[in-house]
């Protein structure tokens, strides 16, 4: 387990870093290193020059600026699974936060590394769609943002350029209630997703007024369930209501198999999931 | 329940003292082989198949040993002359240290890089071109029985042997058996019932991967050689008879060593070409394992298939049990490799009476080399029986636990009771242990509990299973068997040894001719000669591991160091306290008869007042000519313990489980064992080892799995693929013991680094089985991950076989 040679350099800057990443080919971001260096060691992946942004200073705090909560480029999975208004406004992710990896993957590797990696098992990125979370990214040709739905391309690949930098994710203050669920591959929520289903909805006059449900772990991507959503929304959120809706949950979705998983037993999970997660969610908001 | 010492002198036997060597080993200030960094070392990288059968049509390592930094690269024909890897049992195809025209496992070495850093010798193992032509390869264990292809073209057959049972292979007495199994079975009376079961491959991957540094020295003429391994001795014998060379010639040293589990229990080609290449070079030469390296070839475990058929009649009595499996070997034997199914024949039949007919085919496929992973063949041997008895105790209708009672070896066949093919065993009592565990646990509470979940739909589980074990491996005598450590130069049986020497400090040094790989041996042999001798146990020193200092050791397996060399250095320090007792007699002008050794130091029985210390007795004997006449200086003693026979320790075992019937996750809800290792001498080392031994049956039964593809890959290159357990994976395990010593060693002792493993992939396969039974399901193969469970419930249900 060894890496080919690199280089590493340390920004103090943001534009520090973002003009090292416009200028030098092949150079990545290192976070919290807990995907780039294994992918590194087993020579899956060899960049040419890490860029560690562990030493910029104001990527590491959770801010609630009114109408969203922003989530800096250092925060943890841990800080992001303890945090009392990510729990209040976005249960999903502090939930998928908490059932991330173990104590040491938690305290080293990010939220935001969790979602620019795109893992298709990993948990947050799928929390992060349904809470319709906006990313922002900065290089040095200035900075944009970029709505979650818009976010993941494909696996392991999302909408970032080659010298973007995601800077902080942002959740919206939305109302409503969240929920995650997942089975982990070792069983329970440990270890990465065989499947995993994040919701978010919102009650009103006793209906689901508005929902979005999005999936881990079966497709290629994190996607979301639009046609589970179409179906709650509108329905008094009951047992009955809800198990309806989730056997949509894989439409548009082409489920793949792995070690942990067939395609016949992951799209059954998927339906599982998402009921469960829904039924918190609804619980939570009623 | 406790243990009571006949040998005691102090209450140190037996007692909680906490292990001496984890400060250092958790500050990190315990030295592992890979920390070791000597003057101008080279580092060594493998470059491996990535076929599981190809010819090798060309190796091209032109562009590599140009690379800067690079000092060689080794080919099969730079190491023919050394030929094949020295192994202890013969039987098959021995392993070319290189491969040579063909590969015949993924990860096989083809290439031996050195280079200045680790990182060189890596970058440039991947510069060298090696072109293929790859083959089919034969992984199916039934297809390789089969012969319809050869895995070793110049070989007649697959199927290296078969072990079968009946008295030592008796032909006519295992006839005899096969005609009462079939008369048994041709009763109307009788009822018979056969599980197909797989046991799957596992990957042993103990913590530390395997490390070697070999330092050649040419002036004397001498190899130094660290290495991570559970058996130095043989190591430097290994290495002497390959490069012809006395056993004076190689010293072979373990330092700390992190887990071995039985894959530490092997001489590697990478030790013995590390020692090549120091030799060639003129300099140390350190390899260490990558985690992928120790994936695919380091040996494995396991890697059965067998169908176990129980025979009985309705009332519980077993007329017949018969086993007829597939054992696969891998491409190669290394150390022991068809020895390890022959460790489950001795315990085929369990702790029962019953008539058995054991058969377990051996043979190769293109994988990596299977042999000793802890329990070796015996985990195998009692999963198979006890999942049996089992399916047969649900057909019939009787409790598991009864079924079990009512076939057990009786207490009171106990001295002479034997094993099915006629082994003696040490002693048992099985019936009490059951009972104590059934009683402990609450049994009869549990399952109305589990009853009255089950009438709510939910799926609870109880899973039961008992095992007894072979080990403490002894006898001596094995050595006529071929069990020896003879192809690495030595020709010794099982047995152990240990030094005591007292300084003249009064403190004392024990060497021994076994290592840990984390047992606590440093803790557990500084209480038996603190017991011997009164010296307490913060001034008792323990070294292990270095060959030019420790007497002969066979090493740390199979359950075996406590009982064999913990019984030796109980002895040398016998030995020690009789020549410490004349040197006391003389210094108080008394008796030796008449010393007492208390309180750190000796006094005559009856005058406690007047103590001389061991530092007043060790003294004396360093002053050769302050001693009486005719009695020698020095206070140290050597002894070799020669065991009469294995231990047989034994167990039962309980688990609840409930799964959740949506997505066949299981939660393993409580853990209660019940085992019996003979006398304690450190309670808190035996929990631990029953903790981890566990935590090893569980993970195979609900998570590891080290199976190759059909097409020879093998997928589980880290832990993202090959989930182990940890500690927040597993319930908090209810331990408990009954003690029954042993009569084979003085201090009573059977062994436990096995039992846990040997005892629960069975336990927890029977809850989730009673758990799935109301929806007809009678089987599902290990490991059972969720989607396994799923697929298992899935088939009931379209089967209509709900009940
Ligand atoms: C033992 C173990 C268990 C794990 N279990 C789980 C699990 O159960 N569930 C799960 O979801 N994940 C799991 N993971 C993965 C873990 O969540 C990673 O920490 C996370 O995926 C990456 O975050 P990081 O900060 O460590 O990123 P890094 O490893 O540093 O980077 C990962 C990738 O993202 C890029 N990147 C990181 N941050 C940024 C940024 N701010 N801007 C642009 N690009 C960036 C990097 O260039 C790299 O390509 C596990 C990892 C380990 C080692």
């Amino acid at each position: 387990m060894y890496p080919r040679s690199f280089e590493y350099v340390s920004p103090g800057s943001l534009d520090e870093a973002t003009s090292v990443l416009a200028s030098t080919e092949g150079a990545k971001v290192l976070a919290g290193g807990m995907s780039l260096l294994p992918l590194m060691k087993l020579r899956l992946f060899s960049p040419d020059v890490l860029v560690d942004i562990g030493r910029i200073p104001g990527l590491s705090s959770i801010e609630d600026r009114g109408d969203h909560l922003a989530i800096g480029a250092m925060v943890s999975h841990a800080a992001t699974a303890s945090d009392s208004s990510i729990a209040e406004h976005a249960a999903a992710l502090a939930t998928a936060a908490s059932w991330t990896g173990d104590v040491q993957v938690r305290n080293q590797g990010t939220t935001c590394g969790s979602i620019a990696h795109a893992d298709i098992a990993a948990d947050q990125p799928s929390a992060a769609l349904a809470l319709g979370a906006t990313m922002v990214a900065a290089s040095a040709g200035g900075v944009r943002e970029i709505a979650a739905s818009d976010f993941f391309v494909d696996t392991l690949t999302t909408a970032l350029g080659p010298g973007e930098i995601l800077t902080e994710v942002r959740i919206p203050k939305q109302g409503g209630a969240s929920a995650y669920e997942k089975l982990g591959r070792r069983g329970g929520h440990t270890d990465y997703a065989v499947a995993g289903a994040a919701v978010w909805l919102d009650v009103s006059d006793g209906a689901v007024s508005s929902a979005r449900v999005a999936l881990t772990g079966v497709g290629a991507k994190p996607t979301l369930a639009e046609g589970v959503a179409e179906a709650l929304i509108g329905t008094d959120g009951s047992d009955a209501a809800i198990a309806e809706a989730s056997e949509r949950a894989l439409e548009g979705v082409t489920v793949l198999d792995d070690l942990f998983g067939t395609v016949e037993y992951k799209a059954h999970l998927a339906k599982v999931m998402t009921r469960r997660a829904l039924q918190q969610a609804v619980a939570a908001a009623t | 329940m406790g243990g009571g010492f006949g040998v005691s002198t102090t209450s140190v036997l037996g007692g909680v003292v906490k292990r001496r060597e984890d400060p250092a080993l958790i500050r990190g200030t315990g030295l592992y082989v890979d920390d070791l960094q000597l003057p101008g070392m080279l580092h060594v990288a493998f470059v491996r198949s990535p076929y599981a059968h190809a010819r090798v049509v060309s190796v091209d390592a032109s562009d590599a040993e140009a690379m800067d930094g690079v000092r060689a690269v080794y080919t099969a024909a730079d190491v023919a002359h050394l030929g094949d890897l020295v192994t202890q049992v013969a039987v098959g195809k021995l392993r070319p240290l290189l491969a040579g025209d063909k590969v015949n496992h993924l990860g096989e070495a083809v290439a031996m890089v050195v280079a200045d850093s680790r990182y060189g010798a890596r970058d440039a193992a991947d510069a060298v071109d090696v072109e293929y032509d790859p083959l089919d390869p034969v992984i199916d264990l039934k297809e390789a029985a089969s012969d319809a292809a050869l895995v070793h073209e110049d070989m007649e057959s697959n199927v290296l042997l078969a072990w079968e049972g009946g008295p030592w292979g008796d032909e006519e007495a295992i006839a005899a058996t096969q005609q009462t199994i079939a008369d048994a079975k041709g009763r109307d009376d009788t009822v018979s019932v056969s599980i197909e079961a797989v046991n799957q491959r596992l990957l042993p991957m103990p913590m530390e991967p395997r490390s070697v540094v070999a330092d050649w020295n040419v002036g004397y003429g001498r190899f130094t050689v660290h290495s991570s391994t559970q058996i130095a001795h043989a190591l430097a014998g290994g290495i002497a008879q390959t490069f012809g060379l006395s056993l004076t010639d190689v010293r072979c040293i373990a330092p700390e060593v992190g887990g071995g589990f039985g894959c530490k229990l092997n001489v590697y080609n990478d030790e013995i070409l590390v020692c090549f290449a120091s030799q060639q070079l003129g300099r140390p030469v350190k390899f260490t394992e990558t985690r992928r390296d120790a994936a695919g070839s380091t040996i494995h475990g396991r890697g059965w298939v067998a169908t176990a058929t129980i025979t009985g009649t309705a009332d519980g009595q077993i007329l017949g049990y018969e086993l007829d499996g597939i054992a696969d070997m891998g491409a190669y034997s290394q150390n022991f490799t068809v020895a390890i199914p022959f460790l489950g024949l001795f315990v085929g039949a369990g702790q029962y009476t019953f008539p058995t007919h054991w058969k377990v085919a051996c043979v190769h496929t293109h994988t990596m080399t299977t042999d000793a992973y802890r329990g070796a063949g015996r985990p195998e041997a009692a999963y198979y029986l006890e999942r049996a008895i089992d399916a047969f105790a649900r057909e019939i209708g009787v409790d598991p636990a009864e079924v079990r009672r009512k076939n057990f070896i009786p207490a009171d066949s106990f001295p002479g009771a034997a094993t099915h093919i006629g082994f003696p065993m040490d002693t048992g009592d099985y019936e009490t242990n059951l009972d104590a565990l059934l009683e402990t646990a609450g049994y009869e509470d549990l399952k109305a509990e589990r009853d009255r979940l089950r009438a709510e739909g939910r799926l609870v589980g109880l899973g039961l299973a008992t095992y007894v074990e072979v080990c403490g491996f002894g006898p001596s005598a094995l050595v006529d068997l071929g069990f020896s450590w003879a192809a690495y130069k030595i020709p010794s049986g099982f047995s152990g040894s240990g030094l005591v020497r007292v300084q003249a400090d009064g403190t004392a040094s024990v060497i021994i001719g076994t290592g840990p790989t984390g047992q606590g041996h440093q803790t557990t042999w500084a209480q038996i000669v603190s017991n011997q001798l009164g010296i307490p146990v913060e001034n008792i020193r323990v070294s292990h591991g270095d060959t030019a200092e420790s007497p002969l050791g066979i090493g740390t397996f199979g359950s075996r160091s406590a009982a064999v060399d913990g019984s030796a250095t109980y002895e040398a320090a016998n030995k020690v306290r009789a020549k410490a007792a004349d040197l006391a007699a003389h210094l108080l002008e008394a008796s030796a008869d008449d010393i007492v050794f208390a309180d750190g130091g000796a006094h005559v029985a009856g005058s406690p007042d007047q103590q001389v210390s061991w530092s007043d007795i060790a003294t004396l004997a360093y002053q050769p000519h302050r001693l009486p006449e005719g009695m020698e200086g020095g206070l140290e003693a050597h002894a070799v313990f020669s065991p009469g026979n294995a231990t047989w320790p034994f167990g039962s075992h309980l688990a609840l489980v409930e799964v959740d019937g949506d997505t066949g996750d299981v939660k393993l809800l409580r853990y209660i064992a019940m085992d019996d290792c003979g006398n304690v001498i450190n309670p808190m080392i035996v929990d631990g080892q029953i903790h981890g031994g566990l935590a090893q049956g569980i993970g195979q039964a609900m998570f590891e799995d080290g199976d190759y593809e059909a097409d020879g890959n093998l997928l589980k290159w880290s832990f993202v693929e090959y989930p182990l357990p940890t500690s927040a994976d597993l319930p908090s395990f209810e331990l408990h013991r009954t003690v029954t010593p042993t009569d084979i060693n003085p201090l009573g002792v059977k062994g436990i680094g096995e039992a846990g493993t040997i005892g629960s992939a069975q336990t927890v396969v029977n809850a989730v089985v009673d758990a799935l039974s109301p929806l007809g399901v009678t089987h599902v193969d290990m490991p059972l991950r969720p989607k396994r469970v799923w697929a298992a419930i899935q088939a009931a249900k379209t089967n209509g076989s709900v009940s």
